[in-house]
């Protein structure tokens, strides 16, 4: 207790995490509007959105299964998608890996793009953050985004109406990423990291199930740790 | 048609299968250490996987039926540079919207 001026971790989670308001409130809604239209009623559109939470992963299980592809497929297809949570999870167990089990679950539950990246951007800025403070604010990260997510998702299911396309809010979700992680670049090894990764999903976006993804993932976050030991090396011999 | 029994089968396996993904290391690893080569590679999870989400939008976008598309394109570069520099993410943001609707009103 340094400071009793300081805002609360949970607020600063909010704060930090509100621009994503403008973004999940569109995502949301179209997903209710297709859920619908490829013929789910409201309590089945809004399961898959309470149960699943998670954006592109619940667009692709429904264009599968509108083109009728077998379940097992259906499931791996959309599994696939969102293996990047294990490695977001990994990311996130030496920071919140000491608090109660039923927090652990909880931010689980709640592991999404914008939480995670919101989160561990700040984990990583104040490394002295205590591990209630970091899962309230972790928490607070995503207190403006899943309500969102489940009220919108009913909208659009209910209402059916879309955002016209020239409003072109395909591009918000790309634009609020590179946002967010332009200033965790800190050193060589997370441009290296980065570099790497973007060629290589590139050079890898026909793979299926979008795979390509975690084989990018994983080439970068090799090319980061091995650029981290050359400099270390380096640094050492000076 | 989408069969209801193959809907709920989805939705609940894929709700079990989504959780068990974010809960595999946060739940089963916990407080144990972790060996030091594993956390230096994880250090670098979001500065590969987000640019790795991200590239292939940027380079050919949905919208654009996959074709390249300046205005998305520059928007991106200048989201990203911003950011670098001003290291504020708001202004970023703000950059890269005010990039992307200048282009398509000009261009389109």
């Amino acid at each position: 207790m340094t400071s009793t001026t300081r805002k609360s971790p949970y607020r600063e989670g909010i704060i930090d995490s509100s621009p994503f308001i403008l973004l999940i409130i569109p995502f949301a809604t179209l997903f209710g509007v297709i859920a619908t239209e490829a013929g789910l009623n409201v309590v089945e559109t809004m399961a898959f959105s309470i149960v699943v939470i998670a954006g592109a992963a619940q667009f692709t299980a429904l264009q599968l299964m509108q083109e009728n592809a077998p379940t097992a497929i259906v499931l791996i297809s959309a599994l696939a998608v969102n293996l990047r949570m294990a490695m977001y999870s990994a990311s996130l167990t030496p920071y919140i890996g000491a608090a109660p089990l039923w927090q652990r679950a909880l931010c689980a539950y709640v592991t999404v793009d914008q939480s995670y990246v919101v989160g561990i951007s700040k984990f990583e800025r104040e490394p002295d953050m205590s591990v209630p403070a970091r899962v309230a604010y972790f928490l607070g990260a995503v207190t403006p985004i899943v309500p969102l997510w489940y009220a919108f998702t009913f909208i659009g299911a209910v209402v059916g109406t879309r955002v016209p396309e020239s409003w072109a809010l395909d591009f918000a979700i790309p634009i609020a990423f590179l946002a967010m992680i332009a200033p965790m670049f800190r050193t060589a090894a997370h441009v290296a990291a980065a570099l790497v990764a973007v060629l290589v999903s590139l050079l890898t976006a026909g793979v299926p199930y979008s795979l390509g993804l975690i084989i990018a993932g994983l080439a970068g976050m090799i090319a980061g740790a091995q650029t981290e030991l050359w400099l270390e090396r380096r640094g050492a011999k000076v | 048609m989408i069969e209801t029994s193959t809907l709920w089968t989805v939705i609940i396996v894929l709700g079990i299968g989504s959780f068990g993904l974010r809960f595999v290391f946060t739940g089963l690893v916990g407080s144990r250490a972790m060996p030091d080569w594993l956390l230096r590679h994880l250090r670098y999870t979001a500065v590969a996987i987000l640019p790795a989400l991200v590239a292939p939008q940027v380079v050919w976008h949905v919208a654009t039926d996959g074709v390249f598309d300046i205005p998305r394109a520059t928007a991106a570069v200048v989201t990203l540079g911003v950011g670098l520099v001003t290291k504020n993410v708001l202004m970023a943001v703000l950059s890269g919207a005010l990039t992307l609707y200048g282009l398509l009103y000009l261009l389109g």
